[in-house]
């Protein structure tokens, strides 16, 4: 999941018959799995709760483009260097679809990026961590993109249209990503004793990242109730996790690698493993801004879209120049 | 003939390595998500292509070295590209402008040897053309763009235009390979394409208000037999064979 701690602003869930007519149309449209489309009546709260989980998600997908990219220059052979950068390439696609879909709620593409470089939109807390070996490459698709999944399955069901849209086609193409993320790690695992200590050191230091992706604990997601009340989040933060440490678990075992976390046990009677949580500390801290790759990531935001604006201006300025040239010779 | 045939293929396949390494560290950094996606669009094509020259080029050569072994396992010496594909990236005008004068050659080289009489150089070239035709259609409509935009894209990309297009006519030194695999049809000699680019690259410089300098290749040598290259390329390889050559001998 790309989208944690998004606030909601909603004034806490209204009953049917606290509502007006026009909220009350809405919510048993929402009730009723219709979905709501751009030029529908929506609650403020809504449109702006959106704007901010679908900005952030897109933020995600285009910042997630750098640790990645960090690889694509030293992937080890031909092959894998194709994969990783069609990868890549979809990501920044991901990325346009759902600039996109946020597009449809009246803001823009360039507000959003101002937002995120400004440090009033946030991206996923996982991308502030580095990729430092080969093996984080894999790690990062099979249980970074691992989770995403988790939680962008249920999204496809989600109240609103062009976010629904977004995420089906978002998902067709997350699953690849994650297999080929299992797949760096079946060889390294597998390989020579460099290559295992690579995989269970990037297992290490990846595991509570990613638990982190759901977000915090249900107790403590303020912004949860009114959110699932409007669809635009489907299940708890708690529920997915349990449900991606369920998964994931065997897997590691397959690899023979082992999860880093002592107290890690399976629990017959509610048919799950029990685990230990992440430091949420630690999570606060990445959000904040002080996580191990925030200052690099942010920057090299900043500089693409610095540098980048003179390119912007001319494409701009050509574009109109023909634009009057075509309406001159009409 | 072999060792001429080897010796073309490795300058078409790092051509495509050595550029796609380039395009690939754009990853991420573009000025616009659709340049993002472009770029590594572009990269991945590039290195799709390089799979399949080197591939052949070492069933040529026929000592049972693989496509990686060739790009991960050799020295700067024994590269055979042009040294305009090893320049830094510079800014965006200059990638880009860099990208249009090899594409507008790769096009034309691919629609050429379409006709080999080596049947794998001609599958080869129909899947590459239909890929370069596009990269040269994107790459020439953003330099004309750039060019013709505001003054100072207009600057950048006459600035990007004199570092670059001396290095672009390196395309067209030839020697007694080239002659061989001319003679055999197998790929044609670069100097027959040299008018024809000249022509083209001539006028998307002229649409994009731009002014072609007065320029020869200064290099005695070249990287196309491998007696010069650029400081660059060392750096390059440092890079993309840092695992390989760190980790010998592993599957990955």
């Amino acid at each position: 999941m790309y989208a944690q701690m998004v606030k909601s602003t909603g004034t806490g869930v209204k009953s049917l018959d606290e509502m007006e007519p026009e909220e009350r149309a809405f919510q048993e449209k929402v009730d009723a799995d219709i979905r709501i489309e751009a030029r529908d009546w929506m609650p403020e709260g809504y449109r702006k709760t959106l704007i901010r989980q679908i900005g952030q998600h897109a933020h995600s997908e285009i910042v997630g483009q750098l640790p990645e990219g960090n690889w694509i220059t030293r992937a080890p052979t031909l092959e894998r260097k194709m994969i990783l950068l069609a990868k890549v390439q979809d990501e920044a696609g991901h990325g346009l679809y759902l600039y996109s879909a946020a597009e449809t709620l009246g803001v823009t593409r360039d507000e959003m990026t101002e937002m995120l470089l400004s440090g009033k939109m946030k991206y996923s807390s996982i991308f502030n961590y580095p990729t430092l070996t080969w093996a984080d490459i894999g790690a990062v698709g099979w249980l970074v993109d691992g989770a995403a999944i988790m939680n962008q399955v249920p999204l496809q069901r989600t109240s609103y249209g062009p976010y629904s849209r977004a995420m089906i086609r978002i998902c067709k193409e997350e699953s690849f990503h994650q297999r080929q993320g299992y797949d760096i790690m079946m060889k390294m695992a597998k390989g020579s004793e460099a290559q295992k200590r690579m995989a269970q050191d990037a297992l290490n230091r990846f595991w509570y990242p990613s638990l982190m992706m759901f977000g915090p604990s249900d107790a403590n997601s303020v912004h949860s109730e009114q959110s699932m009340a409007w669809k635009i989040k489907i299940n708890s933060n708690d529920e997915l996790r349990r449900k991606f440490v369920d998964q994931t678990v065997p897997q590691a075992e397959y690899l023979g690698l082992t999860v880093p976390d002592d107290t890690l046990a399976w629990n017959e009677e509610k048919g799950g493993y029990d685990f230990a949580e992440p430091d949420w500390d630690e999570f606060f801290d990445v959000l904040k801004g002080a996580g191990p790759a925030n200052h690099d990531r942010l920057e090299a935001r900043k500089t693409a879209w610095d540098d980048g604006a003179w390119v912007r201006d001319g494409l701009t300025a050509h574009a109109e120049k023909k634009r009057t040239a075509k309406v001159a010779a009409e | 003939m072999a060792d001429a045939l080897f010796e073309s293929l490795l300058r078409l396949g790092d051509n495509a390595l050595i550029l796609g390494h380039r395009v690939s560290e754009w990853c991420g950094h573009a000025p616009v998500l659709e340049e993002d996606i472009a770029l590594a669009n572009t990269a991945l094509d590039l290195l799709g292509q390089t799979n399949l020259w080197l591939e052949y080029a070492g069933e040529v050569e026929g000592k049972g070295r693989s496509a990686d072994d060739l790009a991960f396992l050799r020295d700067a010496w024994d590269f055979r590209n042009v040294l305009l594909v090893e320049l830094p990236n510079g800014d965006f005008g200059q990638t880009i402008l860099r990208q249009y004068l090899y594409d507008q050659f790769n096009l034309m080289n691919l629609e050429a040897l379409k006709g080999s009489t080596d049947t794998r150089v001609s599958e080869i070239a129909e899947k590459a053309a239909k890929e370069a035709a596009y990269h040269v259609e994107r790459s020439r409509g953003t330099v004309v763009g750039l060019g013709d935009g505001t003054e100072e894209s207009h600057r950048r990309m006459q600035d990007a235009l004199n570092i670059l297009y001396p290095y672009a006519l390196e395309l067209f030194i030839t020697d007694e390979v080239d002659a061989e695999m001319a003679k055999a049809g197998i790929i044609p000699d670069p100097k027959s394409l040299e008018d024809t680019y000249l022509a083209a690259v001539g006028a998307t410089i002229s649409e994009a208000t731009l002014e072609l300098p007065q320029a020869h290749f200064g290099h005695r040598g070249s990287g196309r037999d491998g007696r010069m290259h650029t400081e660059h390329l060392g750096h390059i390889l440092t890079q993309m064979q840092w695992l390989q050559r760190a980790y010998p001998g592993q599957s990955w």
